[in-house]
């Protein structure tokens, strides 16, 4: 890093900023509010388009770092690694999407509605910058309450039921990595993420552990069967809860498990393959097929997600480089296309007030636009080539493959049911005839729509035919994880058998 | 006089009681005012009279009480949180009917109590000082005698606090039977001495733990509760969330592990299990409460469950992290009683019902926001400072070895966020226009906007400092 940069505590200004401006927007009129948190928003991200020029992928495994004492055991230290650095910046990208989502869609108590969200973006890059584990906590628990509101508050009619079922199950799966952490940080004398990846707890104690953070980042992510929060949040949040729920706090749970699971429980984490390959490949045929049978758009996007993360955890316990990069691409893509299509949900939503399936159909007549983008987003959620689903999800497949068969070929079934279910939905929806006079006299995409999903648009295309630009970064961390849980890779059942060969018998007699 | 010097604090409250309670028989209720602020200027002064030799002059008076950081640490807590119940009152009693001098002398008495029974290191005084404390609490419990409820809770507060009492000096009496000694070194050496104890020692001990849990409102001891808090006047039941609270948990915490330290297995177990008991009680009988002062009253039962946690582990680090658990809670506590203390119905009537807060981020977002910081905070709910306690209260148990116990209490705060949440809940969410009208109180919303501060994310600059308090006071009991 040159000296200028590294001098200027860039990490906590990215946090600060929108925590003042949260703060701020509280005071102060409805559009003024608005226009705080979308500018606002805009210059975190363009800090964040700043830290990503700095960053050098061939440097120090943490850059950036800050580093204050507050006493008592716990530090004001952050730091990123390439890992963090792609989540910070997804993160980024959302937020102004976000809040122009809102703009119209939201029309109460709308300076606490922006103070919720910038509150939300300030913990959620907190929870990928910290370096101290009772700090990562902190951000990380610290995301349910603005969460809470947002859903409670702008949420549909069974919002209240949603946003304690979010709120408890979330906060149960928490407390209990929050002992996990307590034992660990007493083991290992130290509250720091860095130090703490590179100790050896003794591999009985890692199977406790693993299981720990295992019950707080299976919800979170969410894995098959504790998934049933999801579906019910997604549903009642307003549709940029739901795009910030999709694209950044799931992705809490992968990040978890590549950060702590991994580096910190090698020997736990490949004690539990076949436990994670299993809900894994539970996920993703089971939810895709719930997903065939819903009638609400947000509800089979939400089964979706949890069928995708499904994707994730295959690739993430894999042990193999493929694998890891692409459970990385699919959080990254996941995270661009299920906003997306909750955008794309929510734009139909704020003309027709419904989310019923059967109440549209042949919108390709009248809203040409709309069918254009959300084609191209349905298509990168099934996984084409040439759309970002496509390199994570083939990546984390082959990943999958060299290590166990049998998980490689039920994940490859969930991308058959993901296409079954993504083209069936968008078959009802745009294809077909113009059904329902109310649907017909739905206008195309606004100016404001269009800015909103166009970047998503060029974001998905870019990564679906560079993905370079966004595996570079991540590269030395995945390498860094590789030796480090090398040691404790499972043995795989596909990879061909070097043996002698077998004398003929005849020649032995 | 130099003997007096490490009991200034204690004096400076006895001498200015007495003299108000004389200005109070001469002046009658015109003087409500002179003699709370008095009252308010006399707590603080103690306070600033506890640097120095009150906070380190050891065992006085041949080892009736120490003057430590200990003692120390519970004083400042005491005196401040009655100093506000004093204030809280002000704009609370009808002027001139009710609100009549005693009121303010009555809490000094009962903060001389509290300051007794932390620095208690003897039996005898350790029941004095409970004794002060919990007779001044029966009268002010029943302070608005023409109230039927308050009468009631006087009452069941004095028969119940009798009874616990009783069962309290039998404790006592069974322990100088068993052991010919009443200071807390000579138990503690009668405990060493014998590896398995007598049934008449572990008699004693069980009689003395359950006369306390009464006063810490422990389960099975709680009964009297929420009763008592819902009857009593609202600065009062502020009160005896806070004070006399803090005395009765920091008491135990020096019993236990001063006293009664060698016989650590015997009476972990006992504490243990009130701790669960209390957390799961608190936490469930919650739910359905209607009356927020009902609420958090199981609330402050299920708050001690977790203190009770820390004290659980034992040593330094156990008895730090109580201290620090308490220091944050008497804020949290007060904080969210001077919230209901400012529920004010059209005439300015009190109003109790959690009904009645329904769409208050509406109508008043500044005092929505503060109950919901309050609440959060009562929870535990990261980012907010209340998680900081009881992060250290499950630190010191896991560091004890007590994983499983760790693991309990925490389940214990997902079911307790429940009904700190239906708070919330019902300001946010629900539609309804609450009755609730605004009430002028500049002190209270200072303190209350002081208090809402001091537990919101800002409350983690205060670790290192309140955590290198905590642990000194800590120290000074080993």
């Amino acid at each position: 890093m040159v000296g200028a940069v590294s001098e200027l505590p860039a990490l906590s200004i990215l946090i600060g900023l929108p925590l003042v401006a949260g703060l701020a927007c509280l005071f102060v009129s409805a559009s003024a509010a608005r226009w705080t948190a979308l500018v606002v928003t805009l210059i975190d991200l363009a800090l964040g388009a700043w830290l990503w020029i700095g960053y050098d992928p061939a440097g120090a495994q943490w850059q950036f770092v800050e580093r204050v004492g507050l006493g008592g055991g716990i530090n004001w230290a952050l730091g990123i690694d390439g890992i963090a650095l792609v989540l910070i910046m997804l993160t980024l990208f959302l937020m102004p999407i976000c809040i122009g989502a809102s703009w119209r869609a939201i029309e109460k108590r709308v300076p606490e509605y922006m103070s919720a969200f910038l509150l939300m973006e300030a913990l959620m890059i907190g929870v990928f910058a910290a370096q101290d584990l009772f700090l990562f906590y902190i951000f990380f628990e610290g995301g349910l309450i603005p969460m809470y509101l947002i859903i409670g508050i702008w949420g549909g009619p069974e919002r209240i039921k949603a946003s304690y079922k979010f709120f408890l199950y979330t906060l149960l799966g928490s407390v209990l990595m929050l002992i996990a952490m307590l034992y660990m940080v007493i083991e290992a004398h130290t509250t720091s993420i860095p130090a703490l990846m590179s100790y050896d707890f003794a591999p009985d104690a890692q199977k406790w552990l693993w299981l720990a953070f295992l019950a707080s980042f299976a919800v979170k992510l969410p894995m098959w069967p504790v998934h049933t929060w999801l579906p019910d949040a997604h549903v009642e949040a307003p549709t940029a809860g739901s795009v910030i729920l999709a694209g950044v706090l799931l992705k809490m749970g992968g990040y978890g498990f590549i950060r702590f699971s991994l580096p910190m429980f090698p020997e736990g984490s490949a004690m539990f393959v076949p436990l994670v390959f299993t809900l894994s490949g539970i996920a993703v045929v089971y939810t895709s097929l719930v997903a065939l049978v819903q009638r609400d758009m947000k509800k089979l996007i939400a089964y979706s997600s949890v069928a995708h993360m499904g994707f994730v955890t295959f690739g993430l316990f894999a042990f193999n480089r493929q694998g890891i990069e692409g459970a990385m691409i699919v959080m990254l893509s996941h995270g661009l296309v299920s906003g997306a299509l909750f955008l794309c949900v929510g734009v139909v939503y704020d003309r027709l007030h419904t989310r019923e399936i059967d109440r549209y159909g042949g919108l390709s007549d009248n809203m040409p636009g709309y069918a254009l983008l959300f084609m191209l987003f349905t298509m990168a959620s099934v996984g084409l080539p040439g759309t970002s689903g496509f390199v994570g999800e083939f990546l984390s497949l082959v990943g999958t493959y060299r290590v166990s068969t049998w998980a490689a070929i039920v994940a490859t079934t969930g991308i058959i049911l993901g296409a079954a279910y993504m083209l069936w939905l968008y078959w009802r929806i745009c294809f077909g005839t113009l059904r329902h006079a109310d649907a017909a006299a739905m206008p195309d995409l606004s100016a404001r729509e269009w800015w909103l999903l166009a970047p998503i648009a060029a974001a998905v295309l870019w990564m679906g035919v560079y993905p370079e630009s966004f595996l570079r970064p991540i590269r030395a961390d995945v390498g860094r994880l590789l030796v480090r849980i090398e040691r404790a890779t499972p043995k795989s059942d596909s990879l061909p058998i070097v043996r002698l060969p077998h004398a003929p018998r005849a020649a032995q007699r | 006089m130099n003997r007096l010097m490490p009991i200034l604090p204690e004096l400076i409250l006895t001498v200015g009681a007495l003299v108000l309670m004389m200005v109070a028989a001469f002046t009658g209720r015109r003087a409500s005012g002179l003699t709370s602020w008095s009252a308010v200027a006399l707590l603080v002064a103690a306070c600033f009279a506890l640097i120095g030799a009150p906070s380190n002059a050891g065992p006085l008076f041949g080892g009736l009480i120490a003057a430590d950081a200990f003692g120390a640490f519970g004083k400042v807590i005491i005196f401040l949180a009655s100093a506000v119940a004093i204030v809280a009152a002000h704009g609370w009693f009808e002027r001139g009917t009710e609100h009549a001098s005693e009121y303010s002398v009555l809490i000094l008495f009962s903060a001389v109590g509290g300051a007794v029974m932390v620095s208690a290191t003897n039996l005898m005084t350790l029941y004095i000082g409970l004794e002060l404390t919990s007779l001044s609490s029966y009268v002010l419990a029943s302070y608005r005698r023409g109230d039927e409820r308050s009468a009631e809770a006087g009452l069941k507060y004095f028969v119940l606090g009798a009874l616990a009492s009783g069962i309290l000096l039998y404790g006592i009496s069974l322990l100088y039977g068993f052991t010919g000694t009443m200071a807390f070194p000579g138990i503690a050496a009668a405990f060493a001495r014998e590896t398995t104890h007598s049934i008449g020692l572990l008699f004693g001990l069980v009689f003395l733990l359950a006369g306390i849990a009464f006063k810490v409102s422990a389960v099975p001891f709680h009964m009297w509760t929420p009763d008592v808090y819902e009857g009593a006047p609202t600065p009062v039941t502020a009160l005896f969330a806070s004070a006399p609270k803090v005395a009765a948990v920091l008491l135990a915490t020096r019993v236990c592990l001063d006293a009664l330290g060698p016989a650590i297995d015997a009476w972990r177990q006992i504490v243990i299990f009130a701790a669960l008991a209390s957390i799961l009680l608190g936490a469930v009988a919650a739910w359905g409460q209607t009356n927020i002062k009902r609420l958090l009253a199981y609330s402050s039962i299920n708050n001690v469950g977790f203190a009770l946690i820390g004290l659980a582990a034992g040593g330094a680090k156990g008895a730090s992290s109580v201290l620090f658990y308490m220091a944050v809670y008497v804020v949290m506590t007060l904080g969210a009683f001077l919230c209901v203390l400012r529920m004010r119905g059209k005439d300015g009537e009190p109003v109790e019902a959690i009904d009645s807060l329904t769409g208050l981020s509406q109508a008043r977002p500044a005092f929505a926001a503060a109950m919901a910081i309050f609440m959060f905070s009562l929870a535990g709910v990261p980012p907010l400072f209340g998680f900081w306690p009881k992060l250290l209260v499950f630190r010191a148990a896991v560091d004890a070895g007590l994983v499983a116990l760790a693991v309990a209490g925490i389940l214990g705060t997902v079911v307790g966020a429940y009904y700190y949440l239906r708070i919330v809940k019902i300001m946010y969410f629900d539609e309804a226009k609450s009755p609730l009208v605004r009430v002028r109180a500049p002190v209270e919303r200072f303190l209350i906007l002081a208090a809402a501060l001091a537990v919101s994310p800002l409350g983690y600059l205060l670790i290192g400092e309140l955590g290198r308090l905590s642990d000194r006071a800590a120290g000074s009991i080993f």
